[in-house]
């Protein structure tokens, strides 16, 4: 329900209007994982996703019934362009698909085009970021190995959380976006590029006007994803930052090797511990460049994934402000004018109910996209914490080791180190 | 020659029994013997450093540091240590010390002092002579040098050593009143001597080499450490940004507000931990350069021995040349050119008596240049005897010493892995808990 003009196409629309039927579907579970009723109005949604326990990634995975995967780049070649194909495989068990397994191949726009179907119908629910279109820095290529990977995982992550979300996943966008062999004609359908002009302009308009007032728990929402936003900035840039010292440092590492190797060329005695050191050094670059790769590969797009989550967080809340500007407006028409009374009475009911359901979609999905975020970012950072122990543990072993054999070299005691 | 070379030194320099304890001693007092009549005599520390303002030569007002150097008589068993004998000596007077020792015993690698001024720096060391940093490094150099001279078989007898450990005052006349400077080879005159020696002594050439090489290598070593540290020191510091970073986040939120606080915490901790991780490097570096200053001496005594053949080669020429021209003149025959020789062509035959008092003339230079070709020949012998001696005994310390070395730096790269590991376990059980 996304306040644009009544498409000509009914059945969506209808969809749309009755978000009871998004929740039935749901509700074909008959508990939660943790145990307490069912839910069975939006509003009652608000208490669904209080999760306390750590466990629920655990339940989740246990009653997911949709597992979808992205993999197989490959390049197509047109006459007018080149893009990538990713081959998306999914396998479920729901009975609303036809079959259990499916096999597409989608390119980039493909998944904007999913994205912003989910958007439009959900416009206050938090639909996950896909990866950038471009890279700016670093003069990255469209079609760099690296670069087509880390989008891969993206997209691949991006598709899953779709899949995790209890209302996203029931879409029928997301379902078509699974299992139709060819995209294009579900493409044409329904509001496309005008209609979120019209969004955009209306959106535009409403700020101008500007909001009356807040709802307190949407101020603070407000404050936390400004704040949250900087945050994930920073992180993102120090981390990025990191790794990039770090591949200068190993870079200069490297060098050590080399130089310690000649010097035990020109030693005798010395020519032992010498080239042993030059083989701990090239031990420990290869730790290294690993550490590094693991970092490339796990706490930067993971922090980069919220930097691109706080942005979708900050166009809910101006969609939600608009909704909610849209219904000040309209009522603030009811109270002045005296004329048309009953028309406009009648809009501004519909955007009441729009403001209200609006509202609590974003209010309960901001509880499970919080616990998420939770989730997410605490594992990426103990990955990388297990990572850097990791790193220096074997390079621990490598330098025992060579002391090992230096002690075993030696005649007479030398003092025991601890 | 000076005059401390003799048997008694040899056997000293040929002692290698040290015991156990001795050994042990010598891995924590940095690879120091303690063969030497000296040693078992005195202890020598230099123990602190000062910084004075004075005026110098050119009456200018200078600052400058000057460190003290403590003598006490080594420890005798069960008695309480004496008070040490103390004085000042700055950095320009230990390189006097060190030029006379240079110029007395050219047969002997003479131990270098540390860097006058600071080299192969990374970007946060200070290159600042004053850099309290510096002067502390540069203090446990300048002990060590004296150290290393004063466990030396030959060195430690000199009584100019003796007098700059005990004489504040009166050491630099000594020094000046030995001549020293005199004795000094003229730098053009050694360089001239490397490009003419005709029968090269083969270990000597191959010696001057090896040091040339190390000298190579280990600048270049010291270089990419410098760079190295440089990039491991940005790395660390950046993780300080997560410490900053995760306080100013866990203020935004509920659950995860602890365990990002905490986190933080042991963030500034491991940037914290590479500044004593890169000092303790530091002194590995130290341990490099005073080998790549070593090989300057090394490279000094070949460059006298070159200088000595090359003498001995000139006087054995000489003497060649004038063995020619005595049998030419006997004969009458001009192998050789000669003035006199030509001039005699030219106007003359000379007369029997001339002849005859020439010949005596060149008789006696002959044998003046016997006398000098046998003694050039001894002093060279002598001098390849001495230099290889200490030659030996030089390679075995350093092979000693640099082994040691290595280790230590494996130490230190172990010590440096298991902060990390304590580190980074402690962060991640910080993440657990979020």
């Amino acid at each position: 329900m996304s306040g644009h003009t009544v498409p000509a196409d009914f059945s969506e629309h209808m969809l749309d209007l009755d978000e009871d039927e998004d929740l039935e579907v749901f509700t074909k579970n008959t508990s939660l994982p943790d145990g307490s009723p069912l839910p069975n109005s939006p509003s009652s949604m608000v208490n669904q996703y209080r999760l306390e326990d750590d466990d629920e990634g655990k339940e989740d995975a246990n009653t997911k019934d949709i597992f979808v995967t992205v993999d197989h780049p490959e390049s197509q070649v047109t006459a007018i362009e080149t893009f990538i194909l990713y081959r998306v495989v999914t396998r479920t068990t729901r009975s609303d698909f036809d079959s259990s397994e499916y096999e597409v191949r989608r390119r980039y726009q493909d998944f904007v085009w999913l994205r912003s179907k989910l958007e439009e119908k959900h416009p206050t629910l938090i639909v996950h970021p896909l990866p950038e279109k471009f890279v700016m820095k670093g003069m990255v290529e469209r079609f760099n190995d690296d670069f087509i990977e880390t989008r891969r995982r993206a997209l691949h992550r991006f598709l899953n959380k779709i899949s995790e979300h209890p209302i996203l996943s029931y879409s029928q966008h997301f379902q078509v976006f699974l299992t139709a062999q060819d995209l294009a004609p579900h493409r044409k359908q329904g509001p496309g590029f005008l209609s979120r002009m019209g969004e955009t302009v209306r959106a535009v308009a409403n700020s101008v006007r500007g909001l009356r007032s807040r709802p307190e728990e949407f101020a603070v929402m407000q404050e936390y994803v400004d704040d949250f936003s900087n945050k994930m900035c920073c992180m993102d840039k120090v981390s990025q930052r990191i790794v990039k010292e770090q591949r200068e440092y190993v870079d200069d590492l490297k060098q050590y090797s080399p130089t310690y190797a000649r010097w035990g060329e020109l030693e005798e005695e010395l020519t032992e511990p010498l080239k042993g050191v030059a083989s701990c050094v090239v031990q420990c670059s290869k730790e290294a460049e690993e550490h590094i790769q693991h970092l490339s590969e796990v706490l930067v797009p993971a922090l980069h994934e919220y930097v691109l989550c706080a942005e979708t967080l900050k166009a809910v809340m101006r969609r939600r402000d608009n909704i909610q500007a849209e219904f000040e407006a309209k009522n603030e028409a009811l109270l002045t004018r005296k004329a048309e009374q009953e028309a406009l009475q009648e809009e501004v009911d519909v955007l009441a109910d729009r403001m209200e359901q609006a509202n609590n979609s974003l209010k309960g999905d901001w509880v499970r996209w919080q616990h998420s975020m939770k989730t997410d970012l605490r594992s990426a950072f103990i990955s990388a914490a297990e990572k850097n122990v990791e790193y220096y543990e074997k390079c621990l072993a490598v330098w025992e080791s060579f002391l090992v054999s230096q002690r075993a070299e030696a005649s007479g005691g030398q003092e025991d180190v601890a | 020659m000076a005059d401390s070379v003799s048997s008694e030194e040899v056997a000293v320099i040929s002692n290698t029994d040290i015991t156990s304890t001795e050994s042990e001693n010598n891995i924590i007092n940095t690879m120091v013997e303690r063969g030497t009549a000296l040693l078992r005599k005195l202890e020598i520390n230099v123990a602190e450093a000062e910084k004075r303002t004075g005026k110098n030569t050119v009456n200018m007002q200078e600052t400058y540091t000057v460190y003290l150097i403590e003598i006490r008589p080594a420890e005798t068993e069960g008695g309480t240590p004496a008070a040490p004998d103390t004085l000042w000596r700055r950095y320009s007077e230990f390189e006097l010390l060190r030029t006379y020792l240079l110029v007395t015993y050219p047969y002997i690698i003479i131990p270098p002092l540390p860097e006058k001024r600071a080299e192969f720096v990374w970007h946060k060391l200070s290159a600042d002579n004053l850099d309290p940093d510096f002067v502390e490094r540069r203090r446990v150099g300048l002990e060590n040098f004296l150290l290393r001279v004063a466990s030396h078989p030959v060195l430690s007898n000199d009584k100019i050593f003796f007098l700059f450990l005990t004489e504040e005052k009166g050491w630099r006349d000594a020094v000046l009143e030995t001549g020293f400077q005199d004795k000094a080879d003229s730098r053009l005159k050694s360089l001239s001597a490397m490009f003419r020696v005709k029968n090269p002594d083969k270990r000597f050439t191959a010696l001057k080499q090896y040091s040339d090489e190390l000298n190579s290598v280990i600048s270049q070593l010291l270089r990419i450490r410098a760079r190295v540290a440089d990039r491991l020191y940005g790395v660390y510091k950046v993780h300080g940004n997560y410490g900053r970073v995760f306080s100013e986040w866990s203020a935004i939120e509920k659950e995860m507000g602890d365990g990002l606080q905490s986190a933080g915490h042991h963030m500034d901790t491991y940037a914290a931990s590479i500044d004593d991780i890169l000092e303790e490097e530091e002194h590995f570096a130290d341990q490099l350069k005073e080998y790549l200053f070593y090989t300057d001496a090394v490279r000094s005594v070949c460059r006298k021995h070159e200088l000595i053949q090359y003498e001995l080669e000139m006087a054995a020429q000489d003497l060649a040349q004038k063995k020619q021209q005595k049998e030419e003149l006997a004969t009458g025959t001009m192998r050789i050119f000669s003035l006199k020789g030509m001039t005699s062509k030219l106007f003359g035959q000379e007369s029997p008596e001339q002849k005859e008092s020439r010949l005596a003339a060149l008789e006696q230079s002959i044998q003046e240049g016997e006398e000098t070709v046998k003694e050039k020949n001894t002093e060279c012998q002598e001098f390849v005897r001495a230099a290889w001696d200490d030659i030996e005994h030089f390679k075995e310390q350093k092979d000693k010493d640099l082994r040691e070395a290595l280790i230590s730096y494996a130490i230190m790269q172990i010590s440096m892995c298991k902060k990390g590991i304590q580190v980074w376990s402690n962060a991640k059980e910080c993440f657990s808990k979020m």
